[in-house]
């Protein structure tokens, strides 16, 4: 297991440096947060489509081997091919086998936050084979080679100024020019030219149906579409967590998922893709990557019904004041917080903690995940695995202890009070991490117990 | 009725006065109330930081404390939050399960328990509210900005029983001031961005005073509003809910 060089108090604290980026960021979040209160308010049954997409996926959650193995047989009776891939290394030399068997060296890929966790590009990347993301933000994240801060919105955290840099700067596109409708012009049709020339196509999948062996891929530009149709090889991966039970649940999760995400009635493309066309291959992978492991933990299994719309981000303040790169994995936010411990427990000990456990994220979840409760038992769990720095492990133990007395406990705030009032300086200073932006609370004279000790008999009136 | 006033360790060694005017109160509107001078802590900064496995010490003082009460009232929704979730005894699981039961939040108590419908108050400022998250989305004393459900607030339905009050409408309704336990030190450059946000929607809509039924966020945003020295002051809602001035 590795560990995380910068960890989430820190790199969040140098984000917060720029602070008028930081306002720019929170309100363009916090836009969509509104935009999707907007249209979930605008369904009078839409706190029952949360219930009912919950149950379905509790349904799937509890049956899961079986739904996969239904869905497998339809997959390939409707002449796709099926893998299965334990981990992101099966999986990568899953991918790369299909184009080398092709002698394909060149391949267009739209989103898809599973081949992301996997690090693909950069396993393909290293073994000579090129791969461009189309979807427009991951695709400005791959041209400056940083991974994308949010799963719907890959580079919210670039401002169009800097987008029109890196276009400079790699596309040719002319300086200073940062008007987004003509920045999009020219990456579509550079986009264009990929499409028309790549012979394999990977998509991600957002719901695969157990019931026909069809899975639905949504994207709001259609780039998935476009790679897919025009390839000889379709490639699609999916965590073994995507299935839904029958066709019949997809009206339920695609009315909740665009809401959820942009506050969009629904995506502009919701694409099914069920066998392949004349003379075109399709491959299915169906990884597990951690998810079986995460099935088995009681307390954080119900995490899987995530279908990926980024409105717990959205909602986060902690995630809008501090951007996705400082969560250091794939999935940022609260989701990615009791995801990412399954992954790596000690690199990612510090996301558990990267809450105020408001709750807001667990009101917006589509499907009713728990995720401030499940960060609230990470916290429990990653300090009884050992992942908690000593300090803060003797920290706790001594005002455990303190608070466990109420001989100590007295004595103790005495004293806390008496530092306060008469050397101030000697919390009032920059080893105080509250006191470096913060006042600290006026010290009273006397405690409220002392206070009542004088005159809790007398009357009011 | 006897109602076992459960004061928070902070709210004891920091705001007295919080607790004094949520005693005062009580006794005005005709409960017998009782401070049990041994009490501490609910064990919250522990449990929140991952340490809920060194809170039993806590949780037995609290059940000593408060066992007998018919109701144990606090100043502080995300204490009583932690008793109501967390409180727990391997020894005595049913006299656990009766504390948390019975533990109330101040306004849920004036609220829900005593249904009090008038207040002989006065509090002649523009006020801003702001919604603990703990009382918001863990005791539900209002509605949920997220959810598609009817509207309702119980501090806003007391606060309106106040004499010459003025609530002032903010950007935000219930986003979160960043306090968060020991969150509040341990990412402190992200919980003072929230916390500076979070005072800046009051301020810009013209609050005289800030006020919640959580101490902890009043004391955070207290700290960054002395720290810019503001004007606007923060004042728990017993205070406002017992002035006569």
């Amino acid at each position: 297991m590795e560990k995380a060089e910068k960890d989430h108090a820190a790199l969040a604290e140098e984000f917060i440096k720029d602070e008028e980026r930081v306002d720019w960021h929170d309100g363009a979040l916090w836009w969509i947060r509104q935009k999707r209160d907007m249209a979930a308010k605008n369904i009078p049954e839409w706190e029952a489509l949360r219930e009912a997409a919950s149950q379905i996926k509790n349904n799937v959650l509890s049956n899961l081997h079986d739904y996969l193995l239904e869905f497998e047989a339809n997959v390939t009776k409707n002449g796709i091919k099926v893998h299965w891939a334990a981990d992101a290394e099966e999986h990568n030399a899953i991918v790369y086998s299909i184009l080398k068997e092709k002698g394909i060296e060149q391949m267009v890929k739209s989103k898809s936050m599973l081949t992301e966790e996997c690090h693909l590009n950069e396993y393909l990347i290293e073994r000579g084979i090129d791969v461009i993301n189309s979807d427009l933000g991951e695709y400005i994240q791959q041209l400056d080679n940083e991974p994308p801060s949010h799963i719907v919105l890959p580079c919210i955290h670039k401002r169009k100024e800097e987008i029109g840099e890196i276009f400079h700067e790699h596309l040719g596109t002319e300086k200073g020019v940062s008007d987004p409708t003509t920045l999009t012009r020219f990456a579509r049709r550079h986009l264009r030219n990929v499409f028309v020339t790549r012979r394999a196509a990977l998509t991600g999948v957002n719901f695969a149906v157990a019931e026909t062996g069809e899975y639905v891929v949504c994207t709001n530009e259609g780039n998935a579409d476009m790679g897919a149709h025009l390839s000889e090889v379709q490639i699609s991966s999916m965590g073994i967590e995507k299935i839904i039970p029958q066709k019949k649940h997809l009206g339920i999760f695609l009315r909740l998922l665009a809401r959820s995400a942009t506050g969009q009635p629904i995506t502009i493309y919701s694409s099914h893709f069920k066998k392949p066309r004349k003379g075109q291959e399709m491959h299915l992978i169906l990884v597990d990557m951690g998810r079986s492991r995460q099935l088995g933990r009681p307390d954080f299994r119900d995490s899987l019904k995530c279908i990926r719309c980024g409105s717990c981000m959205n909602t986060c303040p902690v995630y809008r004041k501090s951007g996705g790169l400082s969560y250091h994995n794939t999935v940022a936010g609260p989701i990615g917080a009791i995801l990412a411990p399954n992954l790596d427990m000690r690199k990612h000990a510090d996301l558990p903690f990267a809450s105020t456990l408001c709750g807001s994220c667990s009101n917006v979840c589509p499907v009713k995940i728990n995720i401030h409760e499940q960060l609230y038992k990470w916290r429990q769990v990653i300090v009884q695995e050992g992942y908690a720095a000593n300090t803060k492990v003797l920290g706790i133990k001594a005002m455990a202890w303190t608070l466990s007395s109420p001989t100590s406990y007295s004595t103790i705030g005495k004293a806390g009070r008496w530092v306060l009032n008469n050397i101030p300086f000697a919390v009032n200073n920059k080893f105080n991490p509250w006191y470096k932006q913060r006042d600290m609370p006026d010290s009273p004279k006397e405690s409220f117990g002392e206070w009542y000790a004088k005159h809790g008999k007398d009357e009011v009136k | 009725m006897t109602v076992g006033l459960f004061i928070p360790c902070y709210v004891n060694q920091f705001y007295p006065n919080a607790a004094i005017a949520t005693l005062q109160l009580l006794q005005k509107v005709g409960v017998k109330v009782v401070y049990p001078p041994r009490q501490t802590c609910c064990g919250q900064p522990m449990a929140n930081s991952g340490f809920e496995h060194l809170t039993q010490e806590c949780n037995n003082l609290f059940l000593e404390n408060f066992a007998e009460f018919d109701y144990i009232v606090a100043p502080s929704a995300s204490c009583v939050l932690h008793v109501k979730d967390h409180l727990h005894s391997d020894e005595e699981p049913a006299k656990a399960e009766r504390v948390r039961a019975k533990t109330y939040e101040l306004v849920e108590f004036l609220t829900d328990v005593l249904k009090i419908d008038k207040l002989a108050a006065r509090f002649p400022h523009k006020v801003g509210i702001h919604q603990s998250c703990h009382g918001l989305r863990g005791l539900h004393l209002a509605q949920m900005s997220e959810l598609n459900a009817a509207p309702f607030s119980k501090p806003v339905r007391l606060l309106n029983m106040v004499d010459g009050l003025e609530l002032v409408t903010l950007e935000r309704p219930d986003e979160c001031c960043g306090f968060g336990g020991t969150f509040c030190v341990a990412e402190e450059a992200v919980s003072v961005k929230m916390g500076k946000d979070r005072v800046s929607d009051h301020v810009r809509h013209g609050a005289e005073y800030i006020t919640s039924v959580d101490l902890s966020c009043l004391m955070h945003m207290e700290g960054i509003l002395q720290r810019s020295k503001s004007a606007v002051k923060a004042v728990h809602i017993a205070e406002i809910l017992n002035a006569t001035r």
